[in-house]
């Protein structure tokens, strides 16, 4: 699968968007990273059969019929494999574009985000789960949040993966300027309030920034506020009363079961239920019985625990691993730093994401609300982290060829 | 643009960083998962079972009570209850608010009260709640009409989650009838729960338990066994299968000796008796009946006044009923005067006196002194109404109810033991022989917390005396400041000084009393029912029953109660008929004449014995002790009313009253055809209703 067509003119700027959309039909990706594009499929169809099983919350006033249940599932189910679908096509539709166009939509993407999270501060804006993170148009929802992942990797990728000319990392300015950049989504994302994506947006842009050759003193200064702000927080009592609870649930999880424990402690009942070989897909008791609250999206880790195992839950753990080794791996043959920092960027929040969400549900991390990366429903996140495979994709299509 | 080697060594080894850190946290993760899952395995799987199921105790339908003719005594009537399921409701976006507001409008009471209930019962969560698990039928209105029942059946898109079903509760047709007897249900206490070594589980509070009488005595037949629903429920308490189902096993019916008919006829009767003796003057608050079968001990009626309804305790009662059923205007109506009311038996008792007489060394044959007064150390214990017959028999002795003949035996006895100092072992023949008559002792009926009366001797007087004798001196000392007539606070003093000093003393006057059935001595009612079937049935004292058989609620199985026998009468046969044709001369020519003047006594002769109790600073009590036919005994009867009169007057009319009911009259059947009860049981039928037995005629 290598150089089928002849390398386009290195280093030429894309001119204008017919220009580019041109390319983008007539050019095929050259090269396509099979095993990370098996590992994302595995886990999406994986995912999806995840999400049949865990059958969604229960409708307030289903009642006891299995059989609005079974269909309610059935419903869920091919909302998910939709938003898989088209998160496919999104996906390899972005590996075909040139990562050059990446970096020059860049700023409209990140703008966009910016719009976006601003505007659910708006009436536009829904409340789920105590968090206004939701815009509702149409009928149809939309997380912003999920899509400023993508949008703050891109833009910062871009101010801190293009040194002028002469040097060979970031100046003290494009890290400062990228220190706003990141900041402001951060601060709407807070507001909302997300601390889980706002903690991963802040270590998916410290991991970029370590990357990115930025001054030694940048990162132990970021290191030291870090540390600050943890200690200012705890000082000053910044957090709400429910975060502490969380956190205090995570030191025992079985003290108060009924209350801020319950979700801890029936998410290991469930994985410890599992067993090595699990009780079989759709026969999980605890996933049956809707113990687990949002176990099929954030909690979905105890459904495959539970019923797959841990020969399930381990596979994930391994595709995961796979995935973003892929990642890593095109970042690190990959000569743009430009590319190079999209690549981090995914590979970090990715696996940062996945770390928490699993030693969530394994008690080893306190509850927050982020889902576990296509393996969880939720539409905007499916399409937002198949959007990033479908960007490292299109950096490993073209990153030689350009030397 | 070719920018080759910008980031030398830092960027590859940063990746390489990177994935490292990826590699040892997803390591880490999977070495928690298989903690979690394999050496936790066991414990875990053993909390999602815990988790996942939910045991329902399926209360069993409680058994009936029946008559001896199978009429039901206390049955289950079925009655509408609206319910509303809690989780259907909680899981409505305004929990349930708009449903009960329209229910409350339906049927017509307040919102807040439905809200109240469908709350569950908790320490902090006074009534009214709902005492149950939240997996069964919340009890939002009871005993609702057919018509508002339906409203809600039909408009089910008006009230989702609520249902009306019928219910069972208890139902006591006969009303006040043989309440006592019959008691009553109450929700089940903690420590009752804990001493069942049956089926419970935390949601047993809505068990109900016989609280008294016949329902305490035979709760655990008539509870039958409560069936276990194991369900397999999600988070929402919606149940996703039922994983095992065990029916509970009904609860027996209880077949007694009870006839609703005689009870009523008793009960009639009595109340008649009370109110003559009332508008004759006398207080005559109380009083009792018993009926007996003489052959075994059976018991056909136990009649006490004053009653109640038990229907109070349906769905328990509220705090204002239960105060006024206990306060001293009701006049105790929880109590039957009849197994637990003790008093002095007055001349009742000479039966057992003159057995005693006889067992001292009176001969039948002889002839004693009745005169109005006998004189017993410096206190002359005097006839009723100082009346004196002469020289008599011990025959005549018992139809005039001559007290100085008694006063004679018992004073010479008591001389014959050795007068206040005994020596060696005192006979006491009168208080032997008084306690095998059957009193001073619970007589076993099958009821809960029986009175024993009391046969008071010479070790009852040491032990009485052991008790109260620092109240007596202290008494003795500082006289009685709220006694206002200065005589009689000096007697009272006098009296305690003497209880002080020597109360312990088994004095004549004390053997005096006892043989007229009078002082310490105290019996209950159906204690002398059976001393009395005894001396009918020549000589055997019967454990009184109630319940006849235990019939299993299909009619299959019937497990009879066998009468028990408790004892002889320590009389020989000459003496027991010599008592037997004295007792039948009362209402011909003796102290019941009177009252049985326009009685068929040739068609039923009646045996019987008057009793007038006195006690100072009160109306005397009436007694009446009786079987019939005189000459081929089935029935003993007793009446008592308190403070009513004497005997002859106010006791006598009663029983009179309750034989010409169960006899008939002017050629008529009466309640009981031909005086005879039932001997075959009522029969259950596999659906559930009662046949009544075949009525042998005579």
């Amino acid at each position: 699968m290598t150089q089928l067509h002849a390398p386009t003119q290195p280093g030429l700027a894309p001119a204008g968007w017919r220009g580019a959309l041109c390319r983008v039909v007539a050019e095929r990706p050259r090269r396509v990273d099979w095993v990370l594009v098996g590992a994302v499929g595995l886990l999406s169809i994986l995912g999806t059969l995840l999400v049949w099983a865990a059958g969604g919350d229960t409708v307030p006033g289903r009642g006891t019929d299995p059989q609005e249940g079974d269909a309610a599932a059935l419903a869920l189910v091919q909302r998910h494999a939709t938003h898989v679908a088209v998160g496919a096509v999104l996906c390899f539709a972005l590996a075909a574009v040139d990562y050059r166009m990446q970096r020059a939509y860049a700023p409209v993407i990140y703008a966009a985000t910016l719009l976006g999270l601003a505007l659910v501060l708006t009436p536009l804006g829904a409340e789920i789960n105590g968090s206004r993170g939701w815009l509702v148009v149409g009928g149809v929802q939309a997380q912003p949040s999920e899509l400023a992942k993508v949008g703050v990797i891109l833009f910062v990728a871009m101010l801190l993966g293009e040194p002028r000319d002469g040097e060979t990392a970031p100046s003290n300015r494009d890290v400062l300027v990228s220190l706003v950049a990141v900041s402001v989504p951060l601060a709407l994302v807070v507001t909302q309030p997300d601390l889980g994506t706002a903690l991963v947006l802040a270590v998916t842009f410290l991991g970029m920034l370590a990357l990115s050759g930025a001054p030694l003193l940048w990162l132990v200064g970021m290191g030291l506020s870090c540390v600050t702000a943890a200690l200012a927080v705890w000082w000053f009592d910044l957090l709400q009363p429910y975060q502490l609870e969380r956190v205090a649930t995570l030191i025992d999880p079985t003290a108060d079961p009924a209350g801020s424990g319950y979700n801890a402690n029936q998410a290991l009942i469930a994985v410890g239920s599992g067993g090595v070989n699990g009780t079989g897909l759709f026969h999980g008791g605890q996933t049956s019985g809707h113990f687990v609250p949002e176990q099929h999206t954030d909690f979905v880790f105890t459904v495959v625990a539970e019923e797959l195992g841990f020969v399930g839950g381990a596979t994930v753990l391994l595709l995961l691993g796979v995935v973003v080794w892929r990642v890593l791996r095109i970042g690190a043959d990959c000569e743009q730093p430009f590319a190079r920092l999209v690549c981090v960027g995914v590979a970090v929040w990715l696996l940062f994401q996945s770390a928490v969400n699993i030693g969530m549900c394994l008690g080893v991390m306190p509850v927050t609300g982020l889902p576990l990366p296509f393996l969880s429903y939720g539409g905007t996140a499916t399409l937002a982290q198949l959007a990033a495979v479908g960007l490292v994709l299109g950096v490993h299509a073209r990153d030689r060829g350009f030397e | 643009m070719v920018i080759s080697g910008v980031y030398p060594g830092r960027g590859r080894g940063g990746i390489l960083a990177v994935q490292i850190v990826a590699v040892a946290l997803l390591l880490a993760l999977t070495g928690r998962l298989w903690y979690l899952q394999v050496p936790m395995h066991e414990h875990y799987r053993e909390r999602a079972a815990e988790n996942r199921i939910q045991e329902l105790v399926v209360p069993a339908v409680r058994g009936s009570v029946l008559d001896a003719a199978g009429r039901p005594l206390v049955q289950n009537r079925s009655e509408l209850v609206v319910s509303g399921d809690y989780h259907e409701l909680a899981a409505r976006e305004d929990g349930g608010d708009e449903v009960l507001r329209r229910l409350a409008e339906l049927l017509d009471e307040p919102y807040a009260q439905l809200r109240k209930r469908t709350r569950l019962c908790g320490p902090d969560v006074q009534r009214p709640c709902w005492p149950g698990s939240p997996h069964q039928p919340i009890t939002l209105a009871e005993d609702v009409s057919p018509q508002r029942a339906l409203q809600i059946l039909e408009r089910q898109e008006d009230f989702p989650g609520i249902s009306a079903q019928q219910q069972a509760v208890r139902d006591y047709p006969l009303a006040e009838s043989a309440a006592q007897i019959l008691g009553y249900l109450q929700p089940v206490t903690e420590e009752e729960l804990a001493e069942r070594d049956e089926l419970r589980t935390a949601f047993t509070g809505v068990d109900q338990v016989g609280r008294d009488g016949l329902e305490a005595q035979y709760d655990r037949e008539l509870r039958g066994e409560p069936g276990l629903r194991r369900l397999a429920v999600d988070t929402h308490g919606n149940v996703t299968q039922t994983l095992s189902d065990d029916a509970p096993v009904p609860g027996s019916h209880l077949v007694t000796s009870l006839d609703s008919e005689v009870q009523r006829v008793a009960e009639e009767a009595l109340r008649d008796g009370i109110q003559r003796a009332q508008d004759a003057g006398d207080p005559a608050d109380s009083g009792a009946a018993v009926v007996m079968d003489v052959r075994d001990g059976s018991v056909l009626a136990l009649a006490s006044v004053p009653s109640y309804d038990p229907s109070v305790w349906d769905g328990g009662i509220d705090q204002d009923t239960y105060e006024e059923l206990l306060g001293e205007e009701a006049g105790q109506p929880l109590t039957s005067r009849a197994v637990h009311g003790e008093y002095p038996p007055a001349s009742t008792f000479k039966v057992s006196s003159l057995a005693a007489a006889v067992a001292g060394g009176a001969s039948l044959d002889g002839t004693y002194g009745c005169p109005s007064s006998y004189q017993v150390g410096d206190r002359a214990f005097e006839n009723y109404e100082s009346s004196s017959y002469g020289s008599i028999s011990l025959h005549q002795s018992i139809v005039v109810s001559c007290n100085t003949v008694f006063y004679r035996f018992a004073h010479e006895q008591w001389r014959a033991d050795g007068g206040t100092d005994p020596t060696g072992d005192p006979d006491d023949h009168m208080v032997r022989t008084a306690e095998d008559f059957g009193f001073g002792e619970p007589t076993g009926i099958d009821l809960p917390s029986e009175a024993g009366g009391r046969i008071p001797g010479r070790e009852w007087k040491q032990e009485y005396w052991e008790a109260t004798r620092e109240e007596s001196c202290t008494a003795a000392e500082e006289g009685y400041p709220d006694v206002d007539d200065p005589v009689h606070e000096r007697y009272l003093r006098a009296v305690a000084a003497e209880h002080c000093s020597d109360g312990y003393v088994w004095r004549a006057g004390d053997a005096a009393n006892f043989s007229i059935g009078q002082g310490d001595v105290l019996v209950t009612p159906l204690q002398l029912a059976r001393a009395y079937a005894a001396i009918a049935n020549g000589g055997t004292l019967y454990e009184p029953r109630l319940g006849r058989a235990l019939v299993s609620a299909d009619g299959s199985e019937v497990q009879e109660i066998e009468p028990r026998e408790a004892g002889q009468l320590p009389v020989d046969d000459t003496t027991l008929g010599y008592l037997q044709r004295a007792l039948a001369d009362v209402p011909e020519a003796g102290t019941a004449a009177g009252a049985f003047a326009d009685f068929p006594l040739e068609q039923f002769p009646v045996a019987g014995k008057t009793g007038t109790a006195t006690q100072t600073g009160y109306e005397p009590s009436a007694w009446f002790a009786s079987y019939a036919p005189a000459d081929e005994p089935r029935l003993a009867v007793v009446a008592y009313v308190a403070e009513g009169g004497t005997g002859g007057s106010v006791a006598a009319p009663v029983v009179r009253d309750i034989y010409t009911q169960l006899y008939g009259q002017d050629g008529t059947d009466g309640v009981l055809p031909g005086g005879e009860p039932l001997v075959e049981l009522p029969e259950v039928q596999p659906d559930g209703s009662v046949e009544a037995p075949e009525r042998t005629r005579p």
